[in-house]
């Protein structure tokens, strides 16, 4: 059987749709919310504050900490323990390093910035939501960036090439394949590239291709979020 | 060829590429890649010749030397005191530089700045870790005593005094309120209760509407409805 038509009958490269918004969490110094299919994420940045546990400081330049939480309720099963866990700690760490290399904290030794990202609700393509609304609100912050990251994940469903898997698709009964990627607009350059399940080199390698132009779509989105919270006739800021 | 991509005072984006040929200089928070200009954070676009720069619409607070802020004392050591800026950085506040009277050795400190005071200071010096040196033997800083303190954004600090102070003296005269502005984007108001209330709301309107044209119109139509 050849998996031509998609479980919720999106196009190959078809994207969930998406909604993006900067600003949503008054009391942080950014903040962004943003939705991808049934997958939400709400990304609140503070900082550069002080660093606690003092001994985290680098005093040569400011340091970047990531807090990622699914909500107890966010599954569509069982109830998600609250707290870290090795797959929040894991993911945590897969964003930090992949907004590391846009953001410019030289200017803040010894400081943090923390971003915490809440999903109030799940359906699968969640660390690739987390990026994508962590670095909105990042830009929202005002903190140096030398560039944005968009993500979105790729992958193979039963041979076919497919991009933003949902969660029936991951648990499809055929051979999958899921790859998170987050690229950088300007270079390109990718960031963030995991994968779980089988492919084959020439399906990863058109997967890749095809992520170039996925990501590109979250970034136009992340860019019409910061600029719409700008607007001259936006009335709620 | 050189080519200027984006227009004067439109909103940009982190990275988004300002400016394309080498005839252009980046200023301000931007930067250069290969024959492209970039942007580094989110904000207005300014060009003032060949030089573009990006006036933030929000980001951290950079201690500068000369720049008068509103600090509240988190510690008292032996020499003098420590102040939180509300940054990541705090300050220091030496014995000498807080009072032009002689101090005693033996003395209690905290009966000049007790801990949880706030203070108008002025940074000395700050060094490439961002330690900062206070001083608050100028006229005009001290301690603050009455009304209260509102914390805006520091990046729209300007707009909140204006040109020349112009914005800032608008609302002293409608709301009758003293008002100090800390570069840090603390704010003192004092005044009568209703002043500063008045005053409290047109400081975050300011904040809010920031980044459009007309402000100064807007504030004398709002204070003026309302005083």
């Amino acid at each position: 059987m050849v998996y031509n038509k998609r479980v919720d009958g999106r196009k190959i490269d078809e994207l969930r749709p998406m909604e993006a918004k900067a600003g949503v969490v008054k009391n942080a110094n950014g903040s962004a919310s943003f939705k991808i299919g049934k997958t939400w994420a709400i990304a609140g940045v503070y900082g550069p504050r002080e660093v606690v546990p003092r001994f985290m400081a680098n005093p040569k330049h400011g340091i970047l900490r990531c807090h990622y939480t699914m909500m107890p309720f966010s599954g569509s099963g069982e109830r998600i323990k609250p707290g870290r866990s090795r797959r929040a700690q894991e993911i945590s760490m897969v964003m930090e390093q992949s907004l590391a290399p846009v953001v410019d904290l030289s200017a803040f030794p010894n400081s943090v910035v923390d971003i915490f990202v809440e999903l109030p609700q799940t359906d699968a393509g969640t660390r690739c939501a987390a990026i994508s609304a962590a670095c909105i609100a990042l830009a929202d912050a005002g903190i140096p960036m030398k560039d944005m990251v968009s993500s979105v994940a790729v992958g193979q469903v039963d041979g076919a090439v497919v991009a933003d898997l949902n969660y029936n698709e991951e648990s499809y009964p055929a051979i999958v394949s899921d790859i998170p990627v987050a690229m950088l607009h300007n270079t390109k350059e990718i960031s963030l590239l995991q994968m779980d399940g089988e492919i084959s080199k020439e399906d990863l390698l058109k997967a890749l291709e095809l992520a170039k132009v996925a990501t590109e779509k979250v970034y136009q989105l992340q860019v019409k979020a910061l600029k719409e919270k700008y607007a001259v006739n936006n009335e709620d800021n | 060829m050189s080519e200027l991509l984006v227009q004067e005072r439109s909103v940009v984006v982190p990275g988004e590429s300002l400016a394309q040929g080498m005839d252009f200089l980046p200023g301000d928070n931007a930067y250069r890649e290969k024959d492209q200009i970039y942007s580094k954070v989110l904000g207005l676009v300014s060009v003032s010749g060949r030089v573009i720069k990006i006036t933030p619409l929000s980001g951290p607070y950079l201690p500068k030397i000369e720049d008068k802020i509103i600090a509240r004392v988190m510690d008292i050591t032996i020499s003098g005191w420590r102040f939180d800026t509300s940054t990541a950085y705090s300050a220091m506040l030496n014995v000498r530089d807080a009072t032009t009277r002689f101090v005693k050795k033996e003395e209690d400190l905290s009966q000049i700045l007790a801990i949880g005071d706030y203070a108008v200071v002025k940074i000395v010096n700050v060094t490439s870790q961002n330690l900062i040196d206070l001083t608050m033997k100028e006229p005009g800083l001290r301690k603050i005593s009455g009304g209260r303190i509102i914390s805006i954004n520091c990046q729209k600090v300007p707009r909140v005094i204006g040109r020349q102070g112009s914005m800032i003296t608008l609302i002293k005269d409608k709301t009758g309120c003293d008002i100090t502005v800390g570069q840090n984007g603390l704010v003192w108001i004092k005044g009568t209760q209703e002043g500063e209330l008045m005053a409290g709301k047109a400081i975050k309107l300011i904040e809010a509407k920031s980044h459009l044209e007309g402000l100064t119109e807007k504030m004398e139509k709002f204070l003026g409805e309302s005083a």
